[in-house]
């Protein structure tokens, strides 16, 4: 190898070196880092490193999102009007010409079919609220599956859960405004919850609608907190999760040179900065697509709102879809009378109280685990999830449970277009959501114990190569080959789980321990988190092995080529220095 | 002219003669007679092919309809009481078979919750003649003509002020089941309100008028006929209305919209994340060694 020998000294002089005088970019810098001292804030986050994985960059298109629903947002709120004035449309749309609405609702089909690209900005708005919250949630499986909920990040996952509750709010105040007959049986449906809350709930209804249903309040109030309220506050909350972020370095996945310590990736500048840039492009892009072709809310298909029309086909918004599929499937009957008020279990149960206790739930998920495995050290190196088959198969039950309650929400979509019939599947419904939650947890939890099994035979007897070779007896087998070192060293970067045991219930002296009982659930929560996982193979099963596999070569060692059964693939070792390695 | 008034002062010198009314009464006989010569043979042949319409009509329906309908179109009860194979169709008019045949709907492959629009089984003639049979079994509803539900001779005045009451009326009345793009919607147990789409006026105005399966009958004392033609108006006004907001992913409102924010939007965006991380950036072309 030689050396590069362009770039050492050449003379041994005396005086100083002074700098060459810099271009217009550099010396533009310096008047700027003379002011206001960007280069010491520049010079450690210009550098940041960020590990390359397509799962990382889930939340990005979330943040992209929310730039658009910004740009797309400050052009809609130029022209709209969010009054419940009435007045008589005599804008261009034909088919409502005449027809008495709210200025909200006409101002919504001015900007359709009277602002110059407005039609485009109202769908790429509601486009990217729909993309804004589903990535949100994909963003929150990701970290969810991988475990990077766990200390330290358990608050920057409360932001984000805070973030995603936030964004449903922000979506449903944002699609009532044009006051069209979708929007207004959903804010119909809204003030019906606010009433079944008992005792205060037409207190709480007057007091959003400054009277009774639907008042000449509700748009002006709603289009505040849409523009104003929720916009601050998920701006501080998304400032605040991003800054943990930075605080807290990213996650990355473990292998060779990846340690809790280290993060090893592409600096910002120029990689990232590039990477993260392009995909701004690249979700607005998406977003334009499919504002300019896919048609969305087309509100004057709908017509002003007036509480004596419905539209088959009433959904909210798909993130508000689940709320809306438990009350479908709930059984109408289920009410109690309490000295002459009525207690309607029927719409508290699937809207005031399963939704927001999964969002708690959710929140309180890494908070649960923490204290079942009692671990209290920094984990920067995720865990694939099949290595935490319990925590795997409680997210993909939750899923589950969201995925159905969703899918009931559309139940009549589902029986048009499938053919079936909507009581069918409202009664399909009211057993699957019970089942299934259970029946995807059992399999999700036994799928990933095969897996890290799976990977256990990788390590201990090497991978199927897919060569059958035939002994002298005429016995057929396949051959297995030792998988390389930075597959084993991958497979077995993860710790091994500790089952928690209770110590003793009572001390020598016969004292009960302090908290036996909670210590008690603890370690029976997990027995039944850990106890079922393969643990990866010790060093002497290990060591084991690879004397099986070396005994296996030693006996071929007299053949005058090798029949090691790489001749056949592409795993055959090679020597760094003569081939290089695939370049990207 | 003095010839005429002559001739006319003679008559009328004769107009109290004792003959004066037997000649008048033998002319008025000799008119009306030569009139009904006339006039009556058509008559007589229009009876006989309408009686004919009805015969055929009745073999058809004893062929195709009385299994569930009854020979006489009584209805056929199960032992379920309050249930039947058919309904009785005394009273439902001819345009109740107008539409239930002319679209397909009857006769049913089998009994079920919805007859759904299928090939036509018979062809006009015989749909005419099975209306015909049906409309005599009593007095109901008949086929509207073209002038009931077109909005031609409207001036386009108007014709804009019928499609936007039109509308009005269609939301209140029909988007329930129909759905605000007329794409149709679930009903109990199976059965579905059908799409709108590219159904004919008349059969729109038929299906109003008689309230087929389990849509409500909106009789001409509930929403008179220029409703209804209004109405239609207003579906023939959305299907030649440019879509301007693009594909409408089936008009069925936002599940059809979550369904493509999850396929198409978030189904790209990870898979412009997964090709963005995939390539590695590379700042220098040639590798330097040092």
């Amino acid at each position: 190898m030689s050396v590069d020998t362009s770039k050492v000294a050449t003379s041994n002089r005396t005086d100083a070196a002074t700098a060459s005088k810099p271009g217009p970019a550099g010396s533009l810098a310096s008047w700027a880092d003379d002011r206001l001292g960007l280069a010491t804030a520049m010079k450690k986050n210009l550098r940041k490193v960020f590990p390359d994985h397509w799962s990382f960059m889930l939340g990005e298109i979330a943040l992209w999102s929310f730039v658009v629903l910004l740009l797309t947002g400050v052009f809609l709120t130029l022209w709209f009007n969010p009054s419940m004035g009435h007045i008589t449309y005599e804008g261009s749309y034909d088919q409502l010409r005449g027809v008495g609405m709210s200025e909200s609702m006409a101002s919504t089909l001015h900007i359709s079919f009277d602002v110059r690209g407005g039609l485009l900005m109202r769908q790429m708005h509601h486009w990217a609220a729909a993309i804004f919250i589903a990535s949100m949630m994909v963003h929150l499986l990701r970290v969810a599956f991988t475990g990077a909920y766990r200390k330290p990040r358990e608050l920057n996952w409360v932001i984000g859960c805070l973030l995603l509750l936030l964004g449903t709010l922000e979506g449903f105040t944002g699609y009532s405004l044009p006051d069209d007959l979708l929007s207004g049986t959903g804010v119909r449906a809204a003030d019906g919850f606010l009433k079944a809350t008992p005792v205060a709930g037409s207190y709480m209804s007057f007091l959003l609608f400054g009277g009774e249903f639907p008042g000449e309040s509700i748009i002006p109030r709603l289009y505040i907190i849409h523009v104003l309220l929720i916009p601050g506050i998920l701006l501080a909350l998304i400032a605040a999760h991003m800054l943990l972020l930075v605080y807290h370095k990213h996650t990355q996945w473990p292998g060779p040179g990846r340690t809790e310590q280290n993060v090893v990736g592409f600096p910002m500048l120029p990689v990232y900065a590039a990477k993260a840039g392009g995909f701004f492009f690249m979700v607005f892009g998406v977003i334009a697509i499919m504002g300019g072709l896919l048609s969305i809310n087309p509100v004057w298909k709908f017509g002003p709102y007036d509480p004596t029309k419905v539209t088959a086909g009433s959904q909210p918004d798909w993130y508000m879809g689940w709320p809306d599929g438990l009350l479908r499937i709930i059984p109408t009957g289920w009410e109690s009378v309490i000295f002459g008020y009525t207690i309607s279990w029927n719409v508290m149960l699937p809207i005031l109280i399963v939704p927001p206790m999964m969002l708690v739930i959710l929140m309180l998920l890494p908070f649960i685990e923490g204290w079942i495995t009692g671990d209290k050290r920094d984990h920067h190196l995720l865990q694939r999830p099949r290595n935490a088959p319990t925590r795997t198969a409680v997210m993909v039950s939750l899923m589950t449970f969201y995925g159905l309650a969703w899918a009931a929400g559309g139940n009549d979509i589902i029986a048009i277009k499938l053919h079936l019939s909507i009581n069918q599947i409202t009664y399909f419904m009211r057993v699957a959501i019970f089942l299934g939650p259970l029946l995807a947890f059992w399999i999700t939890r036994r799928w990933c114990i095969s897996l890290q099994r799976h990977d256990n035979e990788k390590l201990l007897h090497g991978y199927e190569t897919g060569i059958i070779t035939r002994s002298p007896e005429g016995q057929y087998a396949e051959r297995h080959l030792p998988i390389n070192e930075t597959s084993a060293y991958t497979l077995t970067a993860r710790d091994r789980d500790e089952v928690y045991t209770v110590g003793g219930d009572t001390d020598a002296s016969g004292v009960a321990a302090p908290n036996s009982r909670s210590e008690k659930l603890r370690a029976r929560l997990s027995s039944w988190m850990y106890s079922h996982n393969v643990q990866k193979p010790t060093r002497a099963e290990l060591e084991e092995a690879h004397h099986h596999a070396e005994h296996e070569a030693e006996l071929q060692a007299g053949l005058d080529h090798p029949v090691d059964g790489h001749q056949f693939d592409d795993h055959r070792l090679r020597d760094t220095d003569d081939v290089p390695l695939r370049d990207h | 002219m003095r010839l005429l008034n002559r001739t006319a002062g003679r008559l009328s010198r004769h107009r109290r003669g004792p003959l004066a009314g037997l000649a008048v009464l033998l002319l008025g006989l000799l008119i009306s007679g030569s009139l009904y010569a006339a006039f009556s043979p058509a008559q007589a042949d229009s009876q006989a092919s309408e009686t004919e319409q009805v015969a055929k009509g009745k073999e058809l329906f004893l062929a195709s309809c009385s299994f569930c309908h009854g020979q006489n179109g009584e209805g056929v009860p199960t032992l379920r009481d309050g249930y039947q194979l058919g309904p009785s169709l005394v009273g439902v008019g001819a345009a109740a078979v107008d539409f239930q045949v002319g679209t397909g709907r009857m006769p049913m492959a089998s009994p079920g919750q919805q007859a759904p629009r299928k090939p036509v089984a018979f062809n006009d003639e015989e749909v005419a003649a099975l209306a015909a049979y049906v409309a005599s079994l009593g007095p109901g509803p008949a086929i509207p003509n073209e002038a009931d539900y077109s909005i031609d001779d409207l001036s386009e005045e108007e014709r804009e002020e019928a499609i936007s009451r039109g509308g009005q009326i269609f939301l209140t009345n029909c988007t329930a089941c129909h759905n605000f793009n007329g794409a149709g919607g679930a009903m109990p147990r199976g059965g579905y309100a059908p799409t709108l789409h590219g159904v004919e006026p008349k059969y729109i105005f038929e299906a109003m008028l008689t309230g087929p399966q389990q849509m409500p009958n909106f009789s001409n004392g509930n929403l008179s006929p220029e409703e209804k033609r209004d109405v239609i108006a207003y579906l023939g006004s959305l299907e030649e209305t440019p879509e301007y907001a693009g594909f409408t992913l089936g008009g069925l409102g936002p599940v059809s919209e979550g369904l493509f924010a999850w396929v198409i939007g978030i189904g790209g965006l990870v898979g412009a994340a997964v090709w963005i991380a995939s390539h590695t950036t590379r700042s220098k072309k040639s590798k330097v060694n040092a």
